[in-house]
């Protein structure tokens, strides 16, 4: 059964209509029905694959929109506040808060001994302990919380409280960590074929190191959760959390109360990336332990400075390389280990580091190779999700390994990454034995083309011999990112839709909405299931008890799952509605066809709303629930091999850069990305994932470094130190292209993930400057450069590279 | 803190006046040190307003005031975050919640929508805000003119281009505030504008807004341990992060007559009163380097709060006034009741955060020199990010020529040492020398023996010591007409 969905041009660009001569756009007085695209007549149709707004773009725009700590407030809420260790590693040798007990206005303190049932918030494992329990293991863990009247007046008693330390040595990096054998979770091998024989036979050989920081998530809105005692110990939590069946579970266990006396919700995340994850449960737990032992709700909201020095991030990796190659650049085997600063526990390390390994190949095949994944225990805050979950990581490596290749071979770095890519007979298995069957060889060349590459390589190559500091340089890079959770058993989902008798829908599925527009993409597959605007469709706050056991919005999964869940749940309700329309109009049910409001079946129409109130009188149901589980994938993690995605989603980027060789300051001039998102649901939404990934990416890459004391105590925990990327830094020239395909996979209207895969876009910005940086350079000469690559890494890369260059003895002063 | 204020319809001395959504609001029993992002939030529950950092680094919090100046309103985006409640005094205060006009979005929120410029939404009411700041400004802005109106403002979902797109959109959509109602706001304004001194007293602790200068230099007096409060973009943070409680304020910014930034024969004079905002466009146009150093170091919301005479004051080792300001040959007059003196800034700083300001003494005015045709000047300010960062180094220099030699060198950095300082042994080797790459070459070292950085989160001692050395060199190069590109992204491009 096929509907066809009318839609005038307007509607298909996602506008409300315009009346004549109107020249602003109606949006529903305040306070007024939740209209979101207008109403009526301006309803635009629930049209899959058209670019329509988000569905909180007015609220967002007006303010409206609602976070949780915008929702209004109980009469009797108290204010939480969490008092954080100073120290890296110690012993607690005294903790006294009675005189914070004691102070004004407060009306509880909790500490490890006050907890009635679990102290561990681990998300998979255990180790995540609530507050530390005798031992302190990272600077800025949660000791002790505080509920009083006021957030101030919280703050100012926890500062009362008396805590002494006993010093322990503590571990702080990825090479200490690896000298004491100090590890969260056991060392991982991946093996394809026999790389030390294959490496000893390789023509050339080159050996290397590249140590790439960690990247705070910085979420516009900072990690908050109210929680609401109910009646016989339940407890509501509203929660900004991506994963709010976790938040769920983790607040029954801690309170020692059944999973179904507990209810996570979440309407909508300011931001997440994977930093909301895990990370919220912590909150969640301490908001809802304080309501618990006073009866009377709580909130905790953190300031920016503790948010960011209480959670996880993504994670800094340590990669060593042997290659072997051919006079031509070919890869005949590769001995790669990557080392990662875990932390104080396992969190999602296990997975994030398996993702790296997984991704150490990113679109280049391997014939021989060994990955080995070191897990550091550390201490430092546990790192956690960050969009790309280790993929990043893994494909620095690999890109990095590529362009030392071409530096070595005096080649174009694209011609060696060109040479390595998948394709060809036996060159199409990734190193865990999956078949690649995209054609990233294609989207390179198309990209390369498109952009213009060869011929801004020859300008960039004027420009530089004509520019005494100045110089230019540029980079493609490709992408190739696995879509499912490596943990088959997440990959799945449930969804929730009703119809009431006026011909509404309310829609609501497990996925949560952080910005990515899932709530609009999921909207579009329903209303185009049943055929109506997407006016009628309201989305609602994702509650676990609503849609119960749904995996984190995570992995860029979120409209892969969650739109096939509903559009189960919306073709049950509309084959009930088929065959009470098809009763009335007379005929058979796999006539009707739903579209623009309406039920036809032949000439004869009947409103989408007639046909609900029908179904309503013969007593049909107007509710049904949808679930949905990936097909095709299995894994064997004992081995590392299988299939562990359904497919890959990618993309390539061209980025040039121009750099100052006296103060490593840059800017990127151009970039141009061809992303592959399948048939988009939406492509006015996925452009955005786009755009926004690459820039998230460049930060990591450029000018976002994390920075710790000897001590083990971070620096950078507020804006004031951490930069992330301004309007400025975006280049002017940013050429976006949407490969239109559709997906080789039943995805859902043949759509394509996009949540991560774009943010490894960046990694050309990084061998963009790499490029311009070996301008100082001969011929054969790489640069040496971590990430990120702040103007300090640039300069003192130029530096080092100059050294070598003009040999120990030149005059550097009498030179450039 | 919902106690902390209250709202009487009568005027009562000591209550804070301010126009909202049209109507003038008077409260009293002001905390002075509340901010106007807790009044927003905690008192009204007027919650579009969103926190993201309370350090007026992400923007989110941004509100426009309006205030009238010659008789007329201009509107200013500022961070509510640091802003104090009682310095709304006078003024009219615009939040996302205002625009609106019945059912119809305002252009720029109308733009945001069509450009799919909002993701999560959390920091879009901060967008809208220094949006609508700019839209209401007048003409359609170039590129470089949108990054500079949206420096303050931090976005992690977009990558910006959409806002980037929307904020000319606008100008599509057409509609500005009609002159009629600029017209009611200023008489509103005036019918609120206070003559004497708005003396507040909270829990003990005591605030002051005098209007005249003669009244400041009475109360600075009076009260010799008071904070003197002008922008508040660092004594905001002494508050909402260091959690100290200020006992006594006094703040500058209703003193009209230092607000002033006047051309006095050879001397550009800058009023304790007048913000980055205020002086950039003089000082741009005598220092075209100082201007761009100006539109890096804060952002529009940081601009139209913060001071000249507060960055210099406020005696930071990493302010980057302080350094154009030394190169500049620039001074400080003091006042302490009527008595002035006036003290070059090479004396004025005399160690880490400290000033030879005594008590009871305050920073009246700077003056520097205008431009001469003999004197070239630039600065360089060095940081991980471009726009709205701290920098690592900061390096400005003046020097004057005399057929080829060196007749008067200034070397200013900071960043470098516990106060902003002058170069002097580096100065002393070049000064009388041809000015050429090989005198900077041979002198260089002397700039370890006159700056001692440290290592922290924003750079190492050794790049801080190889970027002071480079920049002396560029210095070196842009003066000497070689016209070599030395400038990844040239003032020059402007704004």
């Amino acid at each position: 059964m096929r509907r066809r969905v009318g839609s005038s041009k307007a509607n298909r660009r996602g506008l409300p209509r315009r009346e004549g001569g109107r020249r602003s756009q109606r949006i529903a007085p305040s306070p007024g029905p939740p209209t979101r695209w207008g109403s009526g007549d301006q309803d635009p149709a629930g049209a899959v694959h058209a670019p329509i707004a988000h569905d909180s773009a007015v609220g967002h725009v007006t303010g409206e929109a609602r976070y949780v700590d915008d929702l209004p407030e109980p009469r009797d809420l108290l204010h939480a506040y969490v008092r954080l260790s100073d120290r890296a590693h110690a012993r607690v040798t005294r903790l006294d808060v009675g005189p914070a007990a004691a102070a004004p206005g407060v009306a509880a303190v909790m500490a490890a001994r006050d907890l009635p049932a679990s102290n561990d918030v681990g998300p998979v494992l255990p180790g995540d302990p609530i507050f530390a329990d005798g031992v302190v293991e990272y600077w800025g863990q949660s000791l002790f919380a505080v509920a009083a009247e006021s957030a101030e007046l919280a703050r100012k008693a926890a500062h009362l409280a008396v805590v002494e330390y006993e010093d322990l040595p503590a571990i702080l990096t990825v090479e200490e960590a690896l000298a004491r054998g100090s590890f969260v979770l056991p060392t991982q091998v991946m093996l394809r074929g026999d790389p030390e024989a294959a490496l000893a036979r390789a023509p050339r050989r080159l050996q290397g190191r590249l140590t790439m920081g960690g990247q705070e998530h910085f979420y516009l809105e900072g990690q908050v959760a109210m929680a609401v005692p109910r009646e016989g110990g339940d407890m509501l939590v509203y929660s900004s959390t991506q994963n709010p069946s976790e938040v769920q579970r983790l607040v029954a266990e801690v309170l020692g109360v059944a999973h179904s006396a507990v209810v996570a919700e979440v309407r909508r995340l300011g931001g997440g990336f994977g930093g909301k994850e895990t990370q919220p449960a912590l909150f969640a737990c301490i908001a809802a332990l304080l309501a618990w032992r006073t009866g009377r709700p709580v909130k905790l909201r953190l300031d920016r400075d503790d948010d960011m020095i209480i959670t996880g991030k993504r994670h800094d990796f340590v990669a060593d390389y042997d290659v072997g190659f051919d006079g031509e650049g070919r890869i005949r085997a590769l001995d790669l280990t990557l080392a990662s600063r875990c932390g104080i526990s396992p969190d999602l390390s296990g997975p994030v580091n398996d993702r790296a390994m997984m991704h150490a190949d990113n679109a280049y095949y391997l014939p021989h190779v060994t990955i080995t994944s070191h897990r550091c225990k550390t201490n430092t805050v546990s790192n956690t999700a960050f969009r790309g979950f280790g993929g990043p990581q893994g494909m620095m490596a690999i890109e990095l390994v590529l362009d030392e290749i071409a530096r070595h071979l005096g080649r174009d770095p694209l011609e060696v990454r060109q040479r390595n890519l998948y394709g060809g007979r036996g060159r199409n298995h990734t190193p865990y034995g999956m078949e690649v069957e995209d054609d990233v060889s294609g989207m390179v060349a198309e990209l390369a083309h498109g952009a213009d590459y060869a011929a801004r390589r020859e300008a960039i190559a004027r420009f530089n011999a004509g520019s005494v500091w100045l110089k230019r340089g540029i980079a493609l890079t490709p992408v190739k990112f696995g879509i499912a959770f490596t943990a088959t058993a997440m990959n799945q989902a449930g969804a929730l839709v009703h119809v009431f008798t006026d011909g509404s829908v309310h829609l609501n599925h497990g996925g949560t909405e952080m910005g990515q527009g899932l709530f609009v993409k999921v909207a579009q597959v329903v209303a185009d299931e049943l055929g109506v605007g997407l006016g009628s469709v309201k989305v609602t706050a994702t509650s676990t008890d609503k849609v119960p056991n749904t995996p984190p919005t995570a992995a860029s999964s979120g409209s892969d799952l969650n739109g096939k869940a509903a559009q189960v749940a919306a073709r049950a309700i509309r084959s009930r509605l088929a065959r009470c329309a098809a009763e009335h109009l007379g005929g058979s049910p796999e006539q009707v066809v739903f579209g623009g409001g309406k039920v036809r079946l032949g000439k004869r129409a009947l409103d989408f709303a007639e046909v609900a109130r029908l179904a309503h009188q013969s007593r049909v149901s107007l509710s049904a629930t949808g679930f949905y589980r990936t097909p095709k994938i299995q894994w064997d993690k004992k081995r590392y091999r299988g299939r562990p995605f359904l497919y890959f989603a990618c993309g390539a980027a061209v980025s040039e850069v121009e750099i100052d060789t006296l103060t490593g300051e840059y800017r990127v001039r151009r970039v141009d990305i061809l992303h592959d998102c399948g048939d988009s649901l939406n492509p006015a939404i996925d452009r955005g994932q786009v755009e926004g990934g690459f820039v998230q990416g460049m930060g990591w890459l450029t000018t976002e470094e994390l920075w710790w004391d000897e001590a083990g105590r971070l620096g950078t925990h507020a804006p004031s130190t951490y930069k992330i990327p301004t309007c400025g830094d975006v280049p002017e020239d940013f050429r976006v292209t949407l490969r239109r395909t559709r997906s080789r996979e039943p995805t859902v209207h043949r759509s394509k993930a996009v949540g991560e895969p774009p943010l490894m876009l960046a990694i050309s910005v990084f061998h963009a400057l790499r490029d311009a940086i070996a301008a100082v350079g001969g011929e054969g000469q790489s640069p040496r450069l971590d990430a990120p690559a702040t103007p300090e890494r640039v300069l003192l890369s130029v530096e080092e590279l100059r050294a070598r260059f003009d040999g120990p003895s030149a005059d550097r002063s009498a030179r450039p | 803190m919902s106690r902390a204020v209250t709202e009487s319809g009568r005027g009562v001395s000591g209550s804070v006046r301010f126009v909202l959504d049209g109507r003038v609001r008077e409260l009293t029993g002001v905390d002075p040190c509340m901010t106007v992002l807790q009044w927003l939030r905690g008192v009204e529950r007027r919650c579009g307003t969103k926190e993201g950092c309370a350090e007026g680094d992400c923007g989110a919090c941004t509100v426009v005031l309006g205030e009238l100046r010659e008789g007329r309103v201009r509107l200013l985006p500022v961070n509510a975050c640091i802003l104090f409640l009682p310095t709304l005094d006078g003024k009219a205060l615009f939040t996302v919640e205002s625009l609106r006009q019945g059912d119809q979005l305002h252009p720029v929120q109308e733009a945001l929508v069509e450009c799919h410029g909002s993701q999560c939404g959390f920091c879009t009411p901060g967008f809208v805000m220094s949006l609508y700041a700019l839209y209401e400004g007048g003409q359609v802005p170039s590129r470089r003119h949108i990054d500079d109106a949206l420096a303050g403002n931090l976005c992690r979902c977009t990558g910006y281009r959409p806002i980037a797109d929307a904020a000319r959109r606008a100008y599509e959509l057409g509609r500005t505030t009609g002159a009629a109602a600029r017209d009611d706001l200023a008489s509103q304004l005036r019918s609120i504008a206070r003559q004497d001194t708005l003396s507040l007293e909270h829990d003990g602790r005591r605030f002051f807004a005098p209007r005249t200068a003669d009244a400041l230099a009475e109360l600075c007096e009076r009260h010799p341990g008071a904070n003197l409060l002008a922008g508040g973009t660092d004594v905001g943070l002494w508050v909402t992060k260091a959690h100290r409680e200020l006992e006594v304020l006094i703040s500058v910014g209703a003193v009209t007559e230092l607000a002033d930034v006047s051309v006095n024969g050879g001397h550009i004079e800058i009023g304790a009163a007048a913000t980055l905002s205020d002086a950039h466009e003089v000082l741009a146009e005598h220092y075209p380097d100082l201007g761009e150093l100006i539109r890096r170091f804060g952002s529009p919301q940081i601009r139209n709060a913060g001071t000249v005479a507060g960055n210099v004051a406020n005696a930071s080792p990493i302010g980057d006034l302080p350094p154009a300001l030394l190169a500049l040959d620039a001074s400080a007059v003091l006042r302490r009741g009527g008595v002035r003196r006036e003290v070059p800034l090479d004396a004025f700083f005399v160690g880490y955060r400290k000033t030879v300001l005594q008590p009871g003494e305050f920073l009246e005015r700077i003056r520097l020199p205008v431009r001469s045709a003999g004197r070239q000047f630039r600065a360089y300010k060095v940081s991980k990010r471009f726009d709205q960062d701290i920098s690592a180094v900061c390096g400005a220099f003046s020097i004057e020529l005399d057929g080829g030699r060196v007749r008067d060198l200034r070397l200013a950095y900071g960043g470098m040492a516990e106060i902003p300082k002058r170069a002097r042994a580096c100065e002393a080797a070049i000064t009388g020398r041809p000015w050429s790459e090989a005198t900077v070459s041979a002198a260089l070292s002397r700039l370890d023996a006159d700056l001692s950085p440290i290592s922290d989160m924003r750079a190492s001692a050794g790049y801080r010591h190889l970027v002071a050395r480079n920049l002396l060199r560029k210095f070196q190069l842009e003066t000497s007409g070689r016209g070599d590109a030395t400038r990844v992204r040239p003032a020059a491009e402007g704004t």
